[in-house]
């Protein structure tokens, strides 16, 4: 499995930037940091069916950092959600793959994310859905770290802590880089672990590159009854790529032709 | 459409007209469920706790959670009515609004209460008179300011059976029933109140009895006015509007509003692109309202018979002959 994981992740990885590099808009570093959680959810533990995207009983899954687009549709398109040749019309005029994704134009796409912040409270109701059905699907998200400072999120926290919603699963891509600077020289969000602790949450903290280490965290949720899932994924942005690799201008760094060539490479290597 | 206009005696909240009709068809259909910001008395859904607390929920003073946990509700096949005061409920939330419900079409019924200045000397913090300029503009959200019990409780059931984001724009101001009790909302139709061939009024919610009264008393001097109730803002009768310039001299507007954005500017871009024809608007006029009660207030501004039957004769006086 791991092998599998390993593959689809590298695949991953050069799909995002290939499709980064073609639309000469993106955010790549968040792409690679997100690139194992996001494969290791999808083939390895959420309940879902890729050519019956809208089946009753599947697992939720909400990309609130909806900027990693790339990372999201490349992995649908590893799932079987989407075609891969779709993945080529990244952000071209009229394509169904916008720049921030919309669950009215992108199979497997649940929620329209992009404005940072709104995912959790989506989740959330989900999650409430699915106690008010009796059903027993659950509902994962994934949420950037700086996107932990729009308040919402704290709102939907609180929310999800006292309607003990143990069928939801947070994942914090905690590549500790923003926009303009690391996180902790913008606005301090350590120590996060005790954060979600003091909002009424079952924390694990995870090397988000460990596929072991994310499966069990993920597929293991909850941890305890009746307390949300937060697993914070510790993550390297612009991962796989050694000269992306922990770097703030990759955030939204658009690679060069020889940039993706060398990273191609790397990234191929690595999956072997 | 055409209503027969009877008011029969007294006078009602509307929200009594919400809660029992949201109590109603959550009994009816389990995906009804109802989502509230700690507003569990001003949006009178006590009972309904009381007798759904499963399809309750209820997560504290928090406007945009609300509404994106009725997002997440409502893509999961539940019908979430999202209740709060409409200052806070549209305000706070505008971008869930704009993204979760309108860019992302789910199923979501905001229901803004006491909306307008129904919170009079509470101040303009509580006050919710740019609500229509901010949420008409969202594609795919349908806006529906219901004039009584009778559209308050048609409009829900309406609601409910779309599939589609609506925002309900309601009140606690006491209003008459004016519309028939087999009424049934349809959007984008603007509902003729009262017939008339020398002055059109366009009004909704709290002001079409003001409008209706105003009406009368021109009746009695000879001026014959036409009254529409255009409780869907959005999608709006353009045709109403359109007929309304060509066959009377002139449109006047009333909303509890501002007047900027909203009704009176929703029918100046009709007439301006379709067919000029002399207009006034009444509302509030881009300030912030002084302290005063919610009756003081609508007086303040000239939203009332008195206001609207001299608007219609100023309108008369500068629009020369037909």
């Amino acid at each position: 499995m791991n092998q599998r994981l390993r593959q689809a992740a590298a695949a991953v990885r050069i799909h995002a930037l290939e499709m980064v590099h073609h639309a000469k808009v993106g955010h790549p570093g968040g792409d690679l940091s997100s690139a194992d959680v996001m494969v290791t959810l999808y083939l390895a533990v959420m309940r879902l069916r890729p050519t019956e995207p809208t089946w009753a009983n599947r697992d939720r899954f909400i990309m609130s950092k909806g900027h990693c687009s790339a990372a999201f549709y490349a992995t649908l398109a590893e799932a079987g959600f989407i075609t891969k040749d779709m993945l080529g019309t990244f952000m071209d005029p009229l394509s169904k793959l916008n720049g921030h994704p919309d669950r009215n134009k992108v199979p497997g796409v649940e929620a329209n994310t992009g404005a940072l912040g709104h995912g959790l409270p989506i989740a959330v109701g989900c999650a409430l859905a699915a106690r008010m059905q009796g059903a027993s699907w659950r509902t994962f998200i994934l949420t950037g770290d700086g996107e932990l400072q729009e308040g919402s999120n704290w709102e939907a926290a609180m929310t999800a802590a006292t309607y003990g919603l143990d069928n939801l699963v947070v994942i914090v891509d905690r590549n500790r880089i923003q926009q303009g600077d690391f996180t902790e020289k913008t606005i301090r969000m350590d120590p996060l672990p005790e954060k979600w602790q003091a909002f009424g949450w079952s924390v694990v903290e995870v090397d988000g590159h460990d596929y072991d280490a994310l499966r069990e965290a993920l597929a293991g949720a909850p941890r305890e009854a009746g307390k949300p899932t937060c697993v914070i994924a510790n993550t390297v942005k612009g991962r796989g790529v050694s000269f992306m690799e922990n770097k703030p201008e990759w955030h939204h760094g658009i690679p060069s032709d020889a940039q993706l060539a060398a990273a191609r490479e790397e990234l191929l290597g690595s999956a072997k | 459409m055409s209503a027969e206009v009877v008011v029969k005696a007294g006078l009602f909240d509307c929200r009594d007209a919400f809660a029992a009709t949201l109590e109603a068809m959550a009994a009816e259909d389990p995906r009804i469920c109802a989502v509230v910001n700690d507003s569990v008395n001003s949006t009178k859904l006590k009972v309904f706790r009381a007798k759904f607390p499963e399809r309750f929920v209820n997560v504290g003073i928090a406007e945009q959670n609300m509404v994106g946990v009725g997002a997440g509700l409502a893509s999961a096949g539940m019908i979430p009515f999202v209740s709060g005061a409409s200052c806070f409920l549209t305000a706070r939330a505008m971008e869930q609004i704009k993204v979760d419900l309108g860019y992302a079409r789910n199923n979501v019924k905001l229901c803004g209460m006491s909306s307008g200045m129904a919170y009079g000397e509470l101040g303009a913090t509580h006050h919710s008179i740019e609500d229509f300029a901010w949420t008409r503009v969202i594609p795919n959200l349908t806006v529906v300011v219901p004039v009584d019990p009778i559209e308050t409780r048609a409009a829900l059931r309406w609601a409910r059976d779309y599939d589609g984001p609506v925002f309900l724009r309601l009140s606690r101001l006491p209003v008459p029933e004016l519309l028939p009790a087999d009424y049934v909302f349809q959007p984008g139709r603007a509902i003729t109140m009262r017939d008339g061939i020398d002055v059109t009024v366009v009004t909704n919610g709290i002001l079409v009895c003001r409008a209706l009264a105003a009406a009368e008393k021109l009746a009695q001097q000879g001026i014959s006015v036409r009254v529409l109730n255009a409780s869907s803002m959005a999608p709006f009768d353009r045709e109403a509007i359109v007929r309304a310039a060509q066959e009377t001299r002139g449109i006047v507007t009333v909303e509890e509003a501002s007047i900027y954005g909203g009704l009176g500017g929703t029918i100046a871009e009709i007439l301006a692109l379709e067919h000029p024809a002399p207009m006034k608007i009444l509302g509030v006029p881009g300030v912030f309202a002084p302290t005063g009660s919610a009756e003081f207030l609508l007086e303040h501004f000239g939203l009332t018979a008195d206001g609207i039957e001299t608007a219609v004769k100023e309108l008369l006086a500068g629009a020369g002959a037909k």
